[in-house]
């Protein structure tokens, strides 16, 4: 983590099967903000607008859980590029408010939605390629790939993200205190 | 039709597991509307009688079929080819494993080891006992029950279980006369009583070796400052006949040809502790066995050597029950045992107190073994000394050992204690063998370099399961197979063995299935040792052996099956699009994603 | 009268001999982590959360006697390790989603979570199907949370004298169940005014009209660490 210190951190983020609600939280560094930017550079991040990841991304942060096949993707693109992969709150950590679906099987969630549910007048499910296709089952993004770090809460607190950042740019192994651990 | 069957067991609530267990027989379940009455006429909590249907196998909600066939699920049944056979008999009947069909002829089942393993695959059809099932019986019986022939028209030779006794031993060999022993014991105190099992060593055959003299001296004795031998109170003797350890089919043999024995040995265990009521829990897999066992309950009455005034002594009372399980493999666990003699889902206890002190209905109670009691009977008749002329100083007499696997000859070997494994594999003719699991899952699997190891509790302790595992064998399916074992009988009482077992059971298949990393095989056995160390009974205190031992032994076994990627899914990532291709018929490259990354 | 004397994590305490562990400890204002222990209840033993190590050896300090001598480590590594791992396993194996829950910030198990610095799950989650019944006008069950601790049974068969809970089933199966042949709350005994309606430690069991009274920064466990609550609770405040 040392040459972290040397140079900025690249900090690349992305929201799967999420609401933004993490990335606004996140914003509610506030002022410190500019601090921030003295240490760190974004990469791919709904920040930025670049739309891939650059070859030495120090920091991924995710947001939401994976519902499709996209999710899965982006979520290996991240893993593939950062050295640092961070699970961002609630959906990403456990899954969160969409995996309320997983007792529910796709093939009814699907035929509620598309097809039988009032008010739909053409029923079909929607079969363009350009679509994800749905899994089965939201799921928490550790049981697709390797996690480092958690920031549980739903949103997570902007000093939940201060704390880690400051953390890391210290050059400290982050640790989030009980005070601010928070599940909702 | 109710009333009757409850009047049959006494009206007690500590009969309502007896009573479902008829109820399930006539109406192949138990109704809601049963659960309420009996709840009301048993006085009970309706949510007790819930409880204990939906926590016994044998018993359920839903209707079974007319036929309700289980098979046998233990690993060496497996290696007979079970699940294949389950599979075709589901095919021929066109019913799913699990289920019942539409029609409710039939439904087909998997069920822990049934105590066959000698001569499986095995199953039960309606409670009665099928032995060496093979692809010809299995397209007849299809047949049979797709013509709904009654049971006493299958062919009998399909029902017949052997005893197959390969080596006798003290306990196996001649016969006992009736009453012998407990002539001798009527000539003793108590406490002369408790010093003769003592001298002979005499410890619990059903694994966990407790000295059976000093068990039965704290139940007659009680509690600090209580006096020793009070008549007021209540004491009880239970023999735990629930042989649940796959592999284990001993005392079924006990049972069918030496069970005047093990009455004698209870009623030995009665007139030493002051103890007038005595149970016999028998699994509900040897329900088979209950007429015979009441037949001779039946001679023992007429002999004056049970009920009242036994052999003519004045205020001897003693009698003996039969309460049967209903497939649950804790419900051999004394604790949980005598829970569910009361009537209730089988939980085990909170220890202290023990059984001896606080047993069946808070009362002193005994358990033993189906052996300790059968060995009991014997070193009363012909003393302590006989029994210990075999054997090792800290493990006297003989073991009774139930061998299956791969040899050329299983079955029942009485063996000294202190005999090297070796030397069993030689006489039931398994050679160059892989491994070993002795004493069942819960026990020991050991290599070809621990097979001078011998048995008895110093070394290798055993309840008397011998399993042996050829070289053609795959170790990790075996651990698999029993990780399952105990994740589908773990009582679901405490967490880390309720979620624990199930998430280990995840863990084994990834790795079984070529999906595991090296960080998988860390993460089980970091999850394995809380399982070990934070779990409320022995079930889940060795639920984790299989995987640690056999991980420790053939650790290059487990080596090659793992992927050298850094972390893969523990479920079929692709699959999860299945629903979703199907329902959009899509085919195209985004319609697939790859296990690894 | 001899005192009699035991220690935790070095420090001594005496107690009363028909004390167990976790009695012992609460009373000298030292907190063992727990879910299905309450002082007014039978001891259960069933979460595993207050295992300590007694002389070496792992024990449960809710059900495990007090005795004269005995060496108790409960706040160390190894040990909180150990719990979160059992935390973890009660959150995977129901549907617990925080964001969404009316007990949130008043929650035992997820005060505990906190108390242990837990931040993740851990383990892939099982996402069960359960049951939520809405059937009674003032109470509401939610099994997605129940954590199988029994506070409920053992409150409504021994405070209340009314059975109205059990847990029925086997192992993952396991599952808790309402005294009545339709299966719904509405049909049973229970009431309000009841001990087992407010005896859970989680979201399961739920007051109709009462959720989100109080607005985050003012609940239960916002600023009282759950170590500080909970040893009021056993010393009976
Ligand atoms: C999960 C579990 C299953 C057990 N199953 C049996 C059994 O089937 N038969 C048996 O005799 N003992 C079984 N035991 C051991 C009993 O708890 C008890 O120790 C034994 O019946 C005492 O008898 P003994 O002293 O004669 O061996 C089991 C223990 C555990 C933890
Ligand atoms: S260890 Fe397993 S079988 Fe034993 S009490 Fe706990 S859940 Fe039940
Ligand atoms: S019961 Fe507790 S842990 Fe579960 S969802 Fe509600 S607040 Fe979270
Ligand atoms: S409903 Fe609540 S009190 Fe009852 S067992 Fe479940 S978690 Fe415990
Ligand atoms: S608090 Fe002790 S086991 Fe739950």
């Amino acid at each position: 983590m040392t040459d972290l210190m040397t140079h900025k951190i690249r900090i690349a983020t992305t929201s799967l099967a999420g609401c933004f609600g993490c990335h606004m939280s996140f914003l509610d560094i506030d002022e410190r903000f500019f601090t921030l930017c003295e240490h760190v550079v974004f990469d791919r991040s709904p920040f930025t607008d670049i739309k891939h990841l650059g070859e030495h991304v120090d920091v991924g942060l995710i947001e939401g859980g994976l519902c499709n096949a996209e999710n899965v993707s982006t979520l290996r693109e991240f893993r593939d590029h950062v050295k640092i992969l961070v699970a961002v709150g609630a959906c990403a950590i456990n899954g969160g408010i969409p995996a309320m679906r997983n007792h529910i099987p796709l093939k009814e969630c699907l035929e509620e939605s598309y097809l039988v549910a009032v008010g739909i007048d053409s029923p079909q499910i929607p079969n363009d390629p350009e679509l994800p296709l749905l899994l089965d089952r939201v799921r928490p993004i550790h049981e697709v790939v390797k996690v480092d770090y958690f920031l549980p809460g739903c949103p997570p607190s902007a000093e939940v993200f201060w704390t880690f950042l400051t953390d890391l740019m210290a050059g400290r192994e982050p640790q989030i205190p009980e005070a601010q651990i928070h599940f909702d | 039709m109710l009333c009757e069957i409850v009047d049959r067991h006494g009206g007690q609530a500590t009969s309502l597991l007896q009573i479902l267990i008829d109820v399930q027989m006539r109406f192949r379940h138990v109704p809601p509307r049963i659960m309420t009455a009996l709840a009301g006429m048993l006085h009970l909590p309706r949510t007790q009688v819930e409880a204990v249907v939906e926590f016994y196998r044998f018993l359920s909600v839903t209707s079974v079929g007319r036929f309700d066939v289980r098979f046998s699920d233990s690993v060496t049944d497996h290696l007979l080819g079970s699940r294949d056979l389950a599979a075709r008999l589901c095919q021929r009947l066109g019913v799913k494993l699990g289920e019942t069909r539409v029609d409710d002829a039939v439904s087909i089942h998997l069920t822990s080891c049934t105590g066959l393993s000698d001569q499986g695959p095995a199953a039960l059809v309606n409670g009665h006992v099928l032995t060496r099932l093979d692809g010809d019986r299995i397209v007849q019986m299809a047949d049979f029950i797709d013509q709904g022939m009654d049971l006493d028209t299958w062919p009998k030779n399909w029902f017949k279980v052997e005893d197959q006794v390969q080596l006798a031993g003290l306990l196996l060999e001649g016969e006992l006369p009736l009453g012998a022993s407990l002539e001798r014991a009527l000539t003793l105190h108590p406490a002369d009583i408790f010093s003769e099992i003592d001298r002979s060593g005499l410890r619990g055959r059903g694994g966990a070796g407790f000295k059976t003299a000093a068990k039965w001296r704290f139940c007659y004795e009680g509690e600090e400052g209580a006096v020793p031998g009070d008549p007021t109170i209540a004491r009880y003797v239970v023999c735990n006949a629930d042989e649940g350890e796959p592999g284990t089919f001993k005392d079924r043999v006990l049972l069918s040809r030496n069970a005047q024995d093990v009455f004698e040995g209870m009623t030995v265990c009665a007139k030493a502790i002051g103890a007038q009521h005595g149970f016999i829990y028998l699994r509900g897999e040897y329900r088979y066995l209950l007429d015979s066992l009441l037949r001779g309950l039946k001679v023992r009455r007429l002999r004056g050597l049970l009920g009242r005034n036994i052999l003519g002594v004045e205020g001897f009372d003693f009698d003996i029950e039969i309460h049967l399980g209903a497939g649950a493999y804790i419900c051999g666990e004394e604790s949980a045992l005598i829970e569910s003699l009361e009537g209730k889902p089988g939980h085990p206890r909170n220890r202290p107190p023990y059984p001896v002190t606080h047993g069946y209905l808070g009362q002193p109670t005994v358990v033993n073994n189906v052996e300790t009691f059968a060995a009991a009977a014997r070193i009363m008749a012909y003393g302590a000394d006989w029994f210990l002329s075999v054997g090792t100083p800290e493990s006297s007499g003989t073991k009774i050992l139930s061998v299956s696997g791969d040899c050329e000859r299983p079955g029942i070997y009485e063996v000294p204690f202190g005999s090297p494994v070796s030397d069993l594999l030689r006489r039931c003719g398994a050679d160059d063998p892989m491994g070993v699991q002795v004493g069942g899952p819960s026990g020991t699997f050991i290599g070809p370099d621990e097979f001078e190891r011998i048995l008895g509790f110093e070394d290798l302790p055993t309840g008397g399961s011998m399993m042996v595992f050829s070289q053609a064998r795959d170790v990790v399916a075996i651990a698999r197979s029993f990780t399952h074992f105990f994740a589908h009988e773990s009582c679901g009482f405490c967490t880390p063995c309720r979620v624990g077992t199930s998430l280990l059971g995840q863990l084994i298949d990834k790795i079984a299935e070529g999906h595991g990393t090296p960080h998988d095989l860390i993460e089980m056995t970091q999850l394995a040792a809380i399982v070990k160390n934070t779990s409320h009974c022995g079930l889940g205190q060795t639920a984790a052996h299989p995987l640690m031992q056999t991980l420790e032994r053939f650790p290059e076994r487990y080596q090659e099956r793992l992927k050298t990627l850094f972390f893969e899914p523990g479920f079929d990532l692709d699959g999860a699009l299945e629903v979703s291709r199907q329902m959009t018929g899509r085919e195209d490259a985004h319609a697939h994603l790859t296990q690894s990354g | 009268m001899d005192q009699k004397t035991l220690t935790i994590d070095g420090v001594e305490l005496s107690f009363d001999p028909r004390q167990t562990i976790m009695e012992a400890a609460a009373a000298a204002g030292v907190y063992i982590p727990h879910l299905c222990h309450h002082p007014d209840f039978k001891p259960h033993g069933s979460c595993k959360l207050c295992t300590v190590k007694v002389n070496g050896r792992f024990a449960s300090a809710c059900t495990l006697p007090a005795a004269e001598g005995q060496e108790v480590l409960n706040k160390t590594l190894e040990l909180n390790q150990l719990r979160t791992r059992i935390t973890q396993m009660l959150f995977v194996e129901g549907n617990h989603f925080c964001p969404g829950c009316e007990i949130s910030g008043h929650c035992k198990l997820q005060a505990t979570a906190y108390g242990l610095g837990m931040l993740d799950s851990h383990f892939p989650h099982f996402y069960p199907a359960r049951r939520v019944d809405a059937s009674h006008p003032d109470i509401m069950l939610d099994l997605d949370r129940c954590i199988l601790c029994e506070l409920c049974v053992r409150a409504s068969r021994d405070m209340d004298g009314k059975s109205v809970f059990g847990i029925a089933g086997r192992g993952m199966e396991s599952h808790l169940v309402v005294a009545a042949e339709s299966g719904a709350l509405v049909d049973t005994l229970i009431e309000v005014s009841d001990r087992a309606a407010h005896v859970c430690p989680v979201g399961a069991i739920l007051i109709k009209h009462t959720a989100y009274e109080k607005p985050i920064g003012q609940r239960r466990y916002d600023h009282h660490p759950i170590q500080a609550a909970l040893l009021q609770e056993d010393q009976g405040d």
